[in-house]
């Protein structure tokens, strides 16, 4: 992740002073005046000369500048917060600057991959670095030009000063010259307490565009001729497609075809994130969305079941062969056989002291088990994609976390070389994981390959709802030995899930109990699972800080204070090895939250409050809910939330995702749940699968930022693990129940509503 | 397939589509206006909110034989270059987050302030609570209908 501009050769990184604009729409960034006049600025500069500084930026000599963003923005806002890095040491005028979406180019843009909370980590010095050296270019452009020592320059927002000789140029002036020469190494970066940009808030530079409808997302392109392709999968995992009679679909208006079509080839080598459900695939292809949904419908389909199916996996970890199991899985068929499972021996993790001796010796043992059922992403804009595929070469445009990720495998399915492949990315209309898988960029890919013309590919949220790729089925069961004198002495973690285990062996309160085990365990399935917002870590802080709240309480001691005194031990006597967590930054995050919310202020009595922390993606998230009464449920009507994610970018934006993350959580843990009678989902739509809404969030969540000049950590997912944890300890606190198993409405007594 | 007359953001449009084509569709596919969005096709999380006489609607569960003369106003036609109070409003809070729901969001939010010029929490919540935000940007979008209300 370390690839910065300057490691490049100056041949493939540098090249090119002057491109033409092409005619591509760019958007001004939206300066708070214009932002809040509300004017929709997208200017067409078809006739600007561009001058290349570094890939990540561009003059013209009228002082231009526009910045490309390497990443695919999903709603965290990168557009915004990763051009700000590089304004940061480039010294220009912010509400000047151009942002523009960049290219898939990994050597132009690095990784170019949204994911993991990696964003601003993984473009925190490359982007620094290409601003800083841009403008020592400037400055050795203008020292030439104006025949003064480099050195003597100074810059203001986008403007050269020499003051001896009273000489003075904007960046556009000396731009051309700049972009021919070599681009510097090792410039000093900006210390952390001058940041003039990074540390203080601006506003989304797509928010004019975003409130005025503008067609930003890939359900939106359109293009002269383009035909609209849907796929009828199998009803339920573990189907397959066997025959179809499309005679009545081939009549209905607009209609252009229905063919089956085979993903991936037999034998094909998955790559990580080729993740898919359905290999035979029943495309219909028309002129409109409506047409092809509608037409759809008189389609007659025999599905039958598949056998057990031998996939090839080539990920990181080298190649291996997973058998995917036959069968019409029920969720509480699933939820029985993990019971059972969780009581067989189990991997071992981690083992430190002796905590077979210590639970043999203890006075009192806690024992507590936690489940959680699949999760569905359902992201507001449903997955979809733009293809048009020749013989020689394809185009493909959309919503996608992993252009890089997605490359090589439509170089390997289409047979082009990946010079032949472009990606284009649009705006997301959410991601949280399911757009790291590139499955419906292959399927539009080589459906346009077959129908000979521009096709998007479209899911209907039925579809969308019910493909898979869900948060797993997890459970945990945690056991804590204490002594006569209630001092904890062991603590035992073994959880497993369908089809991945959930733990994380090194974490938190690894390293602060002498006698530690951690187990895990795994049953296969052939419902497909992938990445959601913090995998793993969004069930084990559920399950977790709802059993450390408990534990806290049978020994009587604050949940806050309780956590401390065990981060103490982890920092001053931490047990074993390899513990992830940073002590302090731990603590350092539940204080901030005990003094911002009050912990103890008799002010507060008239909630029923509940505190839960994590660690994740190297940063440290706490919360207190706070729940009172509404309608005879518990509501979550106040979150105090306290982060330290490092260097804190635009503070506004991240102080938003962190309330977005809170709001998320709270959804989830209470109503969240994609279960299965024998293979189909019984929920596909928002009809059965409850979702948030506004009369559920809460009235306020107040997030805190602990300061520090730490090299920025994760945001994205960090705060959403813990939310679970807080909103189980604070329902406890006003319900006298503890929740156990999510979605945790189940055990509030009430009638899950659907919808609203 | 029929021939209707629209009357979308001031303007007679003419279409010529099945009779059942839900509005939605219309609007994005046959005037190619996109800002309105397709989330549920079920009416259940309002990314496709558009006004019709004023009033909030589901364009995806209005049939276009429904319309009639109905006049049709979609986020493109809210206001000139996004200087309507409610978009200003949800530009000073920085509401969005991904963005795609906001139209809808924003379209729900200026029918209630038309009727409701003051409205309270509770009068908020019950007008927004058909309008999903996977986000979560719930907060800010109720902070930036309060502002909007005060203009």
């Amino acid at each position: 992740m370390e690839k910065t501009p300057t490691n490049h050769s100056r041949r493939s990184f540098l090249k090119t002073s002057v491109l033409a604009g092409g005619g591509l729409m760019i958007s001004f960034s939206w300066l708070p005046k214009f932002a809040s006049a509300g004017n929709a600025h997208a200017l067409d500069l078809p006739e600007l000369q561009w001058n290349e500084i570094t890939g990540y930026i561009k003059i013209t000599p009228d002082n231009i500048i526009k910045i490309l963003n390497p990443n695919p923005e999903f709603g965290q806002n990168v557009m915004t917060s990763l051009p700000m890095m590089v304004a940061e040491e480039l010294d220009i005028d912010w509400q000047k600057v151009v942002v523009e979406m960049g290219p898939h180019d990994n050597v132009k843009l690095g990784p170019q991959f949204t994911g993991g909370s990696n964003s601003i980590r993984m473009y925190w010095k490359p982007l620094r670095e290409a601003g800083a050296a841009a403008r020592s270019m400037l400055i050795e452009a203008a020292a030439q030009t104006w025949g003064v020592p480099a050195e003597e320059i100074t810059t203001k927002e986008g403007i050269l000063y020499h003051e001896k000789s009273g000489k003075s140029g904007t960046y556009g002036s000396v731009a051309a010259k700049a972009a021919s020469l070599p681009i510097p190494k090792g410039i000093k970066l900006n210390n952390a307490k001058q940041f003039n940009v990074v540390r203080h808030s601006k506003k989304n530079v797509e928010g004019v565009k975003i409130v005025t409808g503008k067609p930003l997302f890939g359900m939106d392109y359109t293009t002269e001729g383009m035909l609209i392709a849907m796929i009828e999968h199998p009803p339920a995992f573990g189907m397959k497609l066997t025959s179809f009679d499309a005679t009545e679909t081939l009549k209905m208006p607009g209609i252009k075809d229905v063919f089956r079509q085979q993903l991936y080839p037999d034998g094909y080598e998955q790559a990580g994130f080729d993740t898919r459900t359905f290999n035979e695939l029943l495309v219909v292809v028309g002129n409109t969305t409506w047409e092809v949904m509608n037409a759809r419908k008189k389609l007659k389909v025999n599905w039958e079941p598949i056998a057990d199916t031998k996939e090839v996996i080539a990920g990181r970890g080298g190649k291996k062969e997973v058998v995917v199991p036959a069968g019409l899985e029920s969720s509480n068929v699933q939820m029985a056989k993990m019971i059972e499972q969780a009581k067989k021996p189990a991997q071992q993790l981690r083992k430190d002291g002796d905590p077979e001796t210590a639970f043999k010796n203890a006075a009192t043992i806690i024992e507590r088990t936690y489940t959680a059922p699949f999760l569905a992403h359902n992201c507001m804009e449903p997955m979809n994609f733009f293809a048009h595929v020749t013989d020689d070469q394809a185009l493909v445009i959309g919503p996608h976390q992993a252009p890089g990720w997605i490359e090589p495998t439509l170089s390997k399915i289409l047979n082009l070389p990946a010079d032949k492949i472009e990606i284009r990315m649009a705006r997301m209309g959410g991601g949280f994981g399911l757009r790291a898988y590139g499955h419906y960029v292959t399927e539009a890919a080589l459906i346009s390959r077959k129908v000979k013309a521009p096709v998007k590919l479209v899911y209907s949220r039925e579809d969308d709802m019910t493909y898979g790729i869900y948060r797993p089925m997890y459970t945990a069961t945690y056991r804590a030995a204490l002594d006569a004198n209630k001092n904890l002495i062991a603590f035992h973690v073994k959880g497993g899930g369908i089809p991945e285990s959930p733990i994380h062996a090194n974490r938190f309160p690894a390293g602060a109990v002498d006698n530690y085990l951690a187990e895990s365990w795994e049953l296969p399935t052939n419902i497909t699972i992938g990445a959601f917002r913090a995998p793993r870590s969004n069930f084990n802080a559920a399950a977790e800080q709802s059993f450390l709240d408990e534990l806290a309480e049978a020994m009587g001691k604050d949940p806050i204070d309780f956590r401390l005194e065990l981060l103490k031990r982890a920092k001053e006597n931490p047990v074993g090895k390899n513990n992830e967590y940073d002590a302090d930054r731990y603590a350092g995050v539940l204080k901030l939250v005990k003094e911002k919310s009050g912990w103890k202020n008799p002010a507060n009595n008239k909630y029923s409050r509940g505190v839960a922390a994590y660690f994740c993606h190297n940063s440290y998230a706490a919360h207190v809910v706070d729940v009172v009464k509404k309608d005879g449920q518990p509501y979550v009507e106040r979150v105090f939330s306290a982060m330290d994610c490092g260097i804190v970018i635009n503070p506004d934006a991240a102080t938003n995702m962190v309330q977005g993350a809170v709001v998320d959580g709270i959804g989830n843990a209470l109503y969240g749940r994609l279960s299965h009678k024998d293979g189909m989902a019984e929920q596909n739509n928002f009809t059965r699968y409850r979702m948030i809404r506004m009369r559920e969030a809460p009235k306020k969540i107040e997030v805190h930022f602990v300061e520090n000049d730490i090299d920025p950590t994760g945001l994205g997912e960090p705060p959403f693990p813990p939310i679970f944890g807080a909103v189980a300890n604070a329902i406890y606190k006003n319900t006298g129940k503890r929740v156990y198993n999510q979605p945790y409405m189940d055990a509030l007594n009430s009638t899950p509503k659907a919808g609203f | 397939m029929a021939v209707y007359t629209l009357k979308v953001n001031g303007t007679n449009r003419q279409v010529d589509v099945d009779p059942a084509t839900p509005l939605l569709w219309v609007i994005r596919e046959h005037l190619h206006m996109t800002g309105t969005k397709y989330g549920c096709g079920v009416a259940m999380c309002g990314a496709c909110t558009i006004h019709l006489n004023g009033t909030a609607v589901r364009s995806c569960q209005m049939p276009i034989s429904a319309i009639g003369n109905r006049e049709i106003t979609t986020i493109e036609g809210l206001s000139e270059n996004g200087e309507h109070p409610v978009q200003k409003a949800w530009l000073e809070y920085d509401v969005a987050q991904c963005g795609y729901c906001q139209t809808g969001q924003i379209m729900t939010a200026s029918a209630l302030l038309k009727t409701t010029p003051n409205p309270t929490d509770a009068q908020i919540e019950a007008a927004m609570s058909g309008n999903i935000c996977r986000c979560g940007t719930y907060l800010r979008i109720k902070e930036a209908i309060k502002a909007a209300a005060k203009k």
